[in-house]
């Protein structure tokens, strides 16, 4: 274990030595909020409430596809990722490693959604939900965060690049982040509890208002976690490295 | 002492008709003490060996073992040290952090201090690795195989891109490990192979051609030219020892393993030639001989 927290360590030294990608992964997120958030829902305590949800969950979920999807392709053509493969640690460090930087950083984007939704908008929390909301992001990060790991894996840093944006787009969307809870148009309401992001979003907005969970989105949340983990798996143990032909 | 092995082992690149053969039968024992010397041209298989050996990659057949174990388990990775032929260092990290995050790997490293000045590289101890020249990258990613004290040293291509002075005194540092430790090394340098190892495998095509001492190989790929001015020859007669001619430049060339000898039967065959010179051929031009290509 204290080997993954030096890894983690090494992997949050390097990423901070490099201000504007930390600056520029908090950026969207706070951009996003407001100009869509702000203007719109900013007024009304519940539902600027659960927007703010959403738009944390929007930035857990870019930041977790791309920062792993494309960080560990990245990562894989550089030749210090072989390198590092053969020192006497095996991938569950690695792996753990990269994910408690991941962590560090997307935590830190959400510093400013939560600040802009506390000072500019109704929302509010009380300390033990927001507490909560912690706990709600990190598991609605776990799916993403796989599904980020599989991608980087498997494909070279231009494909992850653009298959990451390809998955994000139909999942943010159709999961009913851009919309308020029970607000979606038709069909996303009907295909959402079947995709991840609608459960993650769920348990925030469990955690933050007085939104009940349905059995559905928790046990799809469920599914797919579970098959991310295994997918991201399968690709981590194939992986040698980039492959060319 | 065995401390590493390979048994039969083949290595295919992609499949189907795009597949290429890196490796094709490869059986080498690497027994404790002393420096291997892994000689071949480009393209050879020795990097993809030295990949199966560290756990990099998996063989397509046969079977490698490090320390007992499979190179692809970390535990049977605790006493080897590593230097890839591509120098890569995070570049944001510095030079002692990069020492710091290999040594937190092993149980007892050599202290960063230490093992720094051993590669002169103190005075850029606190720059970031992003900012090193070439030469110093190098010697970092050299440095770093050492850092966990290990019984058993790859390098592959360790002297690529150092200036001469660099690289006798990595060679000093190699030499030495050697009187205790071991090493594998790869190399398509003979000079390097030559002032460093004592037994000397050459792989080409991806097979074990010879695995003998520096002395054996030597005499096996030490196929000499020598060359006369085309425009005077005549047409040569047969001569005993000749394994390729080549005609290029405005010279005749013929490869022989015995220079003095080919020299004596040109005199006595009575040929009027020309613009005599004798030369040892590069490695490239030897394999190319032993190959039969």
């Amino acid at each position: 274990m204290s080997l993954a927290l030096t890894h983690a360590r090494f992997r949050i030294l390097e990423t901070a030595r490099i201000p504007v990608a930390v600056v520029g992964g908090a950026f969207f997120p706070a951009a996003s909020m407001l100009f869509f958030v702000v203007p719109f829902a900013g007024d009304d305590p519940v539902g600027a409430t659960y927007a703010t949800a959403s738009m944390v969950m929007f930035a857990v979920m870019t930041s977790s596809l791309f920062t792993y999807g494309v960080g560990v392709a990245e990562d894989r053509a550089q030749p210090w990722d072989p390198y590092s493969r053969t020192l006497p640690a095996g991938p569950a460090v690695a792996f753990t490693g990269r994910v408690l930087s991941g962590l560090t950083f997307m935590f830190l984007s959400l510093i400013p959604v939560v600040v802009i939704g506390a000072t500019l908008t109704a929302a509010t929390a009380s300390p033990v939900r927001l507490l909560l909301a912690l706990g709600a992001v990190v598991l609605g990060a776990l799916p993403f965060t796989f599904m980020g790991l599989a991608i980087g894996y498997c494909l070279p840093t231009k494909a992850a690049l653009a298959v990451a944006q390809i998955i994000f787009f139909p999942l943010a969307f159709g999961g009913g982040l851009l919309s308020a809870p029970g607000d979606a148009p038709g069909f996303v309401e009907t295909i959402a509890p079947f995709l991840p992001t609608r459960g993650a979003a769920e348990l925030l907005w469990a955690a933050v208002g007085d939104f009940t969970v349905s059995a559905t989105s928790m046990v799809t949340l469920a599914a797919w976690t579970v098959a991310a983990a295994g997918l991201a798996a399968w690709a981590h143990r194939r992986d040698e490295g980039a492959r060319f032909s | 002492m065995l401390l590493a092995r390979t048994v039969d082992v083949t290595r295919r690149y992609g499949t189907g008709a795009k597949a290429r053969v890196a490796l094709d039968g490869v059986s080498l024992d690497i027994h404790a003490g002393g420096v291997v010397g892994l000689l071949g041209p480009n393209g050879a298989g020795k990097s993809t060996l030295v990949n199966l050996l560290v756990g990099l990659r998996r063989p397509t057949g046969g079977t490698v073992e490090l320390f007992g174990g499979d190179p692809r388990d970390p535990a049977a990775r605790r006493r080897i040290g590593v230097t890839p032929q591509e120098t890569g260092l995070p570049a944001t990290l510095r030079v002692r952090e990069c020492v710091a995050f290999v040594a937190a790997h092993f149980a007892d490293p050599v202290p960063t201090g230490e093992l720094l000045e051993g590669f002169g590289l103190t005075e850029v101890a606190g720059r970031q690795t992003g900012g090193l020249s070439g030469g110093q990258k190098r010697r970092l990613a050299v440095a770093l195989a050492f850092v966990g004290r290990p019984d058993l040293v790859f390098l592959d291509e360790p002297t690529t891109g150092l200036d001469v002075q660099a690289r006798r005194d990595l060679w000093d540092h190699i030499r030495a490990y050697g009187r205790t430790g071991t090493v594998v090394l790869t190399s398509h340098y003979l000079e390097e192979i030559e002032a460093l190892a004592d037994r000397v495998v050459v792989l080409a095509g991806g097979r074990v051609l010879a695995d003998d001492t520096v002395a054996a190989i030597r005499a096996m790929v030490g196929i000499h030219r020598v060359s006369l001015d085309s425009a005077t020859l005549p047409e040569l007669p047969p001569l005993p020892g000749v394994v390729g001619v080549e005609q290029a430049d405005g010279r005749t060339s013929l490869l022989t393993a015995d220079p003095d000898q080919l020299v004596r039967d040109l005199v006595t065959t009575g040929v009027p030639f020309r613009g005599l010179q004798v030369r040892p051929t590069s490695l490239e031009e030897a394999f190319l001989t032993l190959t039969g290509r």
